[in-house]
Formats: C-alpha cells, structure tokens, sequence
C-alpha cells in the first residue's frame, strides 16, 4: 500500500495542474494581504478562495485524475493487491497532493501574516474542504463509466455544495418563517461541509457579532469549544462517509 | 487449481456468462476458444478479479477469488489490449510492478531480452505501437515466474518472429508443468501446445475436452479443422 | 449655551465669594481628620489636606467650603460607607483619591454624593473602585471635571454607574475618564447639561446611558469599548457633535442606540467598528451632518417607526451593511452622502453620481426579516442576490436611495 502510494503521490506532484495550483493560490493570498489594508480584510477575500475555489478545483482535478488513471487502476488491480488498498491510495494521493498544494499556496503565506486562531482555523477548514471534496470526487468518478458524464457529475455536486445547497436553505426560511428555525439551521448546516467550514472560519473571526447579532444559537453552539468540536467531527464524517460509499463502489466495479 | 461453479455475470440486460461451471489443473495448457462477444474475456477476467460476477464462485487454488487477493500472485496476465499509464515509461511500469509485487525469486527476463525491450525502456507508454504494446504485456506476464498464466490472445498484433518467441516461450514454461489458459482466433497456433479444448458459445461453455479426444471424436488432425466440423454440425 | 456659561459665570463669582480663613489636615498638622476640619469649619472656608490615607467613615460636608487635597490624599470607604456626602451649596472637592465605598444592593453607595445642592465643583479627583463613583441628585449647575473614575467589578449588579446625574439640571460633565462601571455615565431626568470632552470606555454596560433628559448638549467624547455602546432614550432636542464611537463590537452593542428621539442633531461624530454604528428606533425630526460611519458590521439600522430623518455629507466606509431597516415605507431622506460601494459613474463630472444609490442589501433585508437567514453570512448565494438586486431591485423599499451620492469622500 505504501508504495502504490508513493507512486501515485509522485506522479500527481509531477502533474502541471497541481504546481498551477499552488501557484495560482501564492499568487491570491500575496495579491490579498499586499491590497488589503488589514489582515482581516484579507482573511475575508481568502474566505471566498477557501470556499469556492478551492472545493472546485479539488473535485474536478480529482475526478479527472481518476478517469485518467483507469489503465493504472485495471494494471493494480490485476496484480496481487487488495482493491481496497488501491482505493485508499488513489485517495490517499490525490488528498495528500491537493491538501499539500494548499498549504503552500495558502496557509503558510496565511500563517505568516495571520498567526492567529483564524488563521489557523482557516487553513485547518481549507485542509479539510479539500479532503472532502477529493472524497465526493472520488465517489462522483466511480458512480460513472462515461468521463463527461463523471465530470458533469463533479461540476454539478460543486455547484450543488457552494450554491444550491444555501438557495434550499433560503427557500426552506421563506416557506417556514412562522417556525423558530435557528436550532434547525444548526443541523442542517451539517448537511453541507462548505457551510460548515464558512460559519466555524466566520465564528473566529470579529463579524462574528453579526452572527451572533440575530440569535445567539449560532455563536452558542458553533463558538464553543464543544460544538467546533462537533462541526470537525461532521467534517471528518463527511470525509469519511462519501469515500467508504465510494470504496464500497469500487470494491464490485468491473473493469 | 482454477475451479469455477456456475459462474454468472451480466452487463446490463445482457448475460455474458451464463451457468458456467469447469476445472483445470495444473500442467493443464487450456484453450478457451469461441465466437466473438462469447465471454472469453469476461470469465478471465473474472479469474483476476476485474469482474465480479453476479453469482457462483471462482476457486483458485481452493482460495476463494471474491475474499482473496494474494492468490494473483501465482498469476501472470498478458491482456487482450494492454493498457498502461500513458505518461509512464516502459522501465518506470516494469520497476513499478517488481516494486509492488516485491518477490524474492529472481525475475524471468527472457521475454524481455528476446524482445529487445531494455532499448526501448525509455518510451512513454502512450507512444508505443500495438504490436510493442503486446510486447510488454507479454514480458510482465512471464516476470514473475508465476504458476499459472492467462493469455488473452497473446499473438494477436506480434510480428511473425515476435510472435515465434512468445510461442516457444510458452512451450517452455508448459513444459515445466505451469498452467495454461490462452484465447486465440488463431487456431493453427494453438495445436502444438494446447492439451485441453474449451468452446463457449453465447456465455455457456458447449463443451471441454482434451484436444485428442476432440481429434479422435471428429476424425481430424488440425485443431482448426476439428473446432470448423464441430462447428458445422452444432449449427446444422 | 448662554445659559450653561452663565451658570459657569455664577459658579466662578460663588468661589470668589467665599474666601475665607485656610485649615490644614494632615498628621503633622492641627487636624488629624478631614471631618474635624469640616466640623471646625465656617462656610467660605478652605481646608487643605495632605497626603495620607484617612478612615473618614461617612464624611458629610454639610458647609460651604472649599476642600483641597495636596499630594492626592485618600479617603478610604473601607467597602462599608459613602465616602463623600455633600449637603451643601457650592462645595469644591478638589484633588482626592476616593476609594473603596461600600456595595449595596438596597443603598446607591458613592464615592461621592451631592445631595439637592447648587454650584458644587468636584474636580481632580481620582475615584477607585467605588460602588458608584459621582453621585447627584436634585443638583443645579454643578461641576463634574477632570475626575478619574475607575471600577474593577465584574458583575452588571454588583456595579453602579461612573457619573450618575437624577433630576438634575445645567450640570457640566466635563474631561473625565470613566472606565469599568455598569453605565460610565448615566443621565435620567437631566436637562440643560454638557457633556464634554469625556472619555468613557470599558464600561459594563452603556458608555452614556441618557434618559428622559432633554435640551442637553454632549460632544467630543470618547465612547469606546463599552458592553452595548451609548443609549440615548425618550428625550428632545439633543445635540451630539464631535464624539466617537469605537470598538463597540459584541452581540447587541451599538455605537449609539437612539429610541424615540426627537428634534435632535447629529453632527460629526465618527462611528468606527461597532456591530452596529447607530441603530434608531421611533425617532423623529433628527438632523445627521458629516458624520463618519467606518468599518461598522451596519453602519445604520433604522426601523420603519422613524421618520423625517435627514443624513446629508455623511461618509459610509468599509460597512459590512451600510443600511438596514424592517420596513418599506421609507419617510426619511438620504442624499449626498458618499458610500464606498457606490458603483455608479458621473457622467458630467459634477462629483455626484448620476444614477442613485441604493444603501440597503437584498440580504440585509432578509435577514431583518428571517433572523436565521444569519447562517448564510457571506455565502456566495447572497453575494449573487445582492448582485442581482443591484440591477433589477424587487425586495428592498423602492425609495430608500441617495438620489445624489457623491463621488468623494466629504472632507472632514
């Protein structure tokens, strides 16, 4: 396992995309902290890079990168090795990559101009957006045969993830106004990681008075220890959960 | 040692193997002959685990194939097409699967020097011919010195000569009691090695003989001949 | 104004009056304790005391006198009395260090309380960890100036206010520095008062708490990092110029809080980094000139109850929200105001923007009215809505809008 591992890790370094990547996200974050006249003005830019961009380009390089590598798959896979071994490190790989690229390009220029709670959460969260949405890809890529079909998929489940998701919120809040729904929207924030990454980035930060401004619950339950907690557990479950659904896919996939 | 029990397996609506249900045993050099679209394909790659079928079992070496895994180890596998990461060279995929595979016996590099690969280890997969393509395949198929060796038609794509090596090769290995099982639509191939005959048809196997039976029951001496008569009175 | 420096003119001329003999307090001296000295004393009198903590119990000034400290002398409450009582007219406390007066749930214990008295000055004094720090009541045209007051309580009951006024009147509240009260300075039923120059900050509760008190001026003071900023309620015909509110950041804070105002001015004040800059509530006839609205969570939050409020030359910088209101029925008027998220164009170079400007968002809009709508801050739906309201707007009052929004910031 730990050699497949290697060779997939180093062949996804070796990726141009990945390198553009981190790139891409130096280039922000320095773009950000040099225009902003404060570090938290620049955290808030970050905050939308974290949650849009980066759950983007994680799911749909992850998705191709498996589309891509089916012949190395169908070699493994006739090889004496577990297919779960394989599974786990073609996850493995593309996480450790893609989190790896995110530390570079984002949280250590974050860490240097902001070493504080927020920065630190925030590239605690950009980690563990990138983590999940590697595994969201990789249950997307083994659902599908076709590569279009796949990478539809993965665009569709992105948009699903930073922007249906919120609009459903809104209209489950007009249609239901006459109900007391903060302690619902505390649960069903857990339905949604980007959610669950913005308002735990948000709660470090000092606009969270704002969220705290309309009901306390919000910040009572997301601003304690207890309750951030149990936002990264749901987290790690989100991680968890689509890449075993996805494993358990795979394990009976005809290649 | 290869012991299959009502094997089914459909894609979609359509049944590719059907109730199929044989043994082979070491020393055995089985070839699995038939139409195209017959589930030749299918069953091997049933054997190596790439397919799962929907129901019966598959024995290796009285090894489960649904739970087990280290049992493809004894296997070497040359593929219809072959099919590798494009962007790897020839001696990074060769070093790769050693790595993997991780066996203290020493290599069987034969293949590869006949073949001249060494030359060419520094070509991306990507760029290479079918014939070259085959070459590999046959090459890490033979590496490991496994006991049992699947080749799904091996000769298709090989230059005359090429493929002259890769049939004395093969004679060499059976001689040492390895198993066998070869597809080929070329049948003229097949009567100086093969020793047991299994023709599917439409995802059943119709029958599964030794060639001298096959021979004696039909009164020919070419296996093509014998597999053409057999044919024309099944149809008949 | 003429009013207030007449009244200054009154108090000077009073002070000049009673020159009388000089008494000197300390342990080197005749008088051992303050209260002696008082006890001796004649109205017009002046009592100089020297350095020294002094265990006074309950000392009541009940004469005309002027007292001095030289060196900041103590005067110790021991957490059992009201240190200072003042029961009579135009006494100077002057140059003490007032400490430790006693905490009651049921008594307003003080530092230093004036009781139903005329022209009192109490100035230069620092005031520790007193229950209350300046107490008055039933008080006309007294001084309260360059005074320290400071509180270590952590609890909102267990504190009492920095300056308390009660039905008082022409009172001059001036550069004190208030900070770890309940209210750093509490007016009820005060009119024709000055509040100028103080700076009041890290208080429990408001920095100014200002109730039912009409005619009465503050300005350039310092509200900074109070519990929920400055209250100013159920009063007429307010000015406040010059002041600024800072850092009021917490839930439910405010730079100001205004609740059924009316007839009053707001000019120049600068609001900077509060949850929410001024949130205004059943107020009417006010006047908001140049002020500065910065880095504000809302720069302004002012419900559908208000009416015949003017905001002209105001800067909204850096808002999270420059506006925020309940309702659609808007009877108030916004114009040349600069908002740095104007995206409009001027055209004819005339500094005004040609097309309005619309201050209140598709989504502050709807969280005003879905409070959990909250859980989507900044997420990228409401930054598309806001987007699109921009251009078609459907949801937010059709005629809140600076119909002249200016270009540049106002110089101020």
């Amino acid at each position: 396992m730990r050699k497949i591992l290697k060779y997939i890790l180093l062949d996804i370094l070796r990726n141009k995309i990945v390198l553009a990547y981190t790139l891409f996200l130096l280039a922000i974050t320095f773009t950000v902290f040099g225009l902003e006249d404060s570090t938290q003005k620049g955290l808030l830019s970050l905050l939308n890079l974290i949650l849009f961009i980066v759950p983007l380009v994680c799911i749909i390089f992850a998705t191709i990168y498996i589309y891509n590598s089916a012949e190395f798959i169908e070699l493994l896979v006739s090889q004496p090795l577990k297919r779960k071994n394989i599974w786990l490190s073609l996850f493995g790989g593309l996480a450790g990559a893609l989190s790896f690229a995110f530390i570079i390009g984002a949280g250590l220029p974050v860490l240097f101009f902001e070493r504080s709670a927020t920065g630190l959460m925030m590239v605690l969260m950009g980690v563990l957006i990138s983590v999940i949405f590697v595994a969201i890809a990789m249950l997307a890529a083994v659902s599908t045969r076709d590569k279009a079909k796949g990478i539809g998929l993965a665009i569709l489940l992105w948009l699903y993830f930073s922007l249906m998701f919120d609009g459903l919120v809104l209209f489950i809040l007009f249609q239901f106004a006459d109900y007391p729904l903060e302690r619902l929207m505390v649960g069903i924030s857990a339905l949604n990681p980007v959610d669950l990454a913005r308002i735990l980035i948000l709660l470090k930060m000092d606009v969270s008075a704002l969220m705290g401004y309309t009901g306390a619950i919000f910040k009572d339950f997301f601003g304690t220890d207890k309750g951030s907690f149990i936002s990264v557990l749901v987290m790690l479950l989100w991680i968890f959960l689509p890449f075993m659904y996805s494993l358990r896919k795979f394990k009976r996939k005809d290649l | 040692m290869i012991e299959a029990v009502n094997l089914s397996k459909s894609f979609g609506k359509l049944r590719v193997l059907n109730n199929v249900t044989f043994t082979s045993n070491i020393g055995e050099c089985t070839a699995l002959i038939g139409p195209n679209g017959c589930g030749k394909t299918t069953l091997i790659k049933c054997m190596l685990g790439m397919v799962v079928p929907d129901s019966g079992t598959l024995r290796f070496k009285n090894e489960n194939i649904s739970t087990g895994w280290v049992y493809r180890s004894m296997i070497g596998y040359m593929p219809q097409i072959g099919r590798y990461p494009e962007n790897m060279k020839i001696g990074q995929v060769i070093d790769m699967l050693a790595d993997i595979r991780n066996q203290n016996a020493p290599l069987d590099e034969d293949l590869i020097n006949s073949f001249g690969l060494r030359k060419l280890y520094n070509k991306r997969m990507g760029n290479l011919s079918g014939g070259t393509m085959q070459k590999v395949s046959a090459s890490i198929a033979f590496l490991f010195n496994p006991d049992v060796l699947i080749l799904d038609e091996p000769t298709a794509g090989l230059d005359p000569m090429a493929s002259e090596i890769l049939k004395e090769k093969i004679l060499a290995e059976r001689n040492k009691g390895k198993l066998f099982l070869i597809t080929s639509h070329i049948l003229s191939e097949l009567d100086d090695i093969v020793s047991h005959i299994v023709y599917m048809q439409e995802g059943s196997i119709i029958f599964y003989k030794t060639l001298e039976a096959l021979k004696t029951e039909v009164g020919e001496t070419k296996l093509s001949k014998a597999i053409a008569h057999f044919m024309s009175n099944t149809t008949a | 104004m003429k009013k207030v420096l007449f009244s200054i003119l009154i108090a000077i001329c009073c002070a000049l009056q009673a020159e009388g003999r000089v008494m000197h307090v300390g342990s080197a001296q005749a008088f051992k304790s303050v209260s002696a000295a008082v006890a001796d004393a004649l109205s017009g009198d002046t009592i100089l005391v020297d350095y020294g903590v002094y265990h006074e119990g309950n000392l009541v000034i009940d004469k005309s006198v002027t007292l001095r400290g030289v060196g900041l002398p103590v005067i110790d409450g021991e957490h059992k009395f009201e240190n200072v009582s003042i029961k009579a007219d135009g006494v100077v406390l002057d140059g003490f260090k007032i400490c430790n007066s006693g905490i009651s749930g049921i008594i307003d214990f003080a530092g230093i309380k004036i009781y139903n008295r005329h022209y009192v000055s109490v100035k230069n004094n620092v005031i520790e960890d007193c229950f209350f720090g300046i107490y008055s009541q039933y008080c006309i045209n007294c001084t309260i100036k360059n005074n320290r007051l400071a509180a270590h309580q952590q609890h909102e009951q267990q504190s009492g206010n920095g300056i308390h006024c009660w039905k008082s009147d022409s009172m001059q509240i001036i550069g004190n520095n208030i900070s770890g009260h309940r209210d750093g300075i509490y007016f009820e039923f005060v009119t024709n008062s000055v509040i100028w120059r103080n700076v009041s900050e890290k208080n429990m509760r408001y920095g100014l708490h200002f109730m039912f008190s009409n005619s009465d001026t503050y300005a350039s003071n310092v509200f900074e990092n109070n519990g929920a900023g400055v209250a100013v309620m159920f009063s007429n015909h307010v000015k406040m110029f010059h002041n600024y509110f800072k850092e009021n950041w917490g839930d439910g804070a405010y730079g100001i809080l205004l609740k059924e105002i009316s007839d009053s001015y707001i000019d120049g004040n600068v609001f900077e980094r509060n949850t929410s800059g001024i949130f205004i509530e059943g107020a009417s006839r006010i006047e908001m000139y140049r002020n500065s609205f910065k880095d504000n969570g809302w720069a302004l939050k002012i419900q559908a109850s208000c009416m015949d409020i003017t905001l002209r030359d105001n800067n909204f910088c850096g808002n999270t929200f420059d506006v925020g209101t309940n309702g659609s029925l808007v009877l108030n008027n916004f114009d040349h105001n600069y908002w740095d998220k104007y995206e409009g164009y001027d055209l004819d170079r005339n500094r005004v923007g040609d097309i309005p400007y619309r201050p209140v968002s598709m989504y502050s809009k709807i969280v005003e009215k879905y409070p959990p709508a909250m859980i989507l801050f900044r997420s990228l739906i409401t930054s598309l809505m806001d987007k699109s309201e921009k251009v078609v707007p459907s949801l937010t009052p059709e005629n809140l809008k600076d119909n002249h929004p200016l270009m540049f910031k106002v110089p101020l």
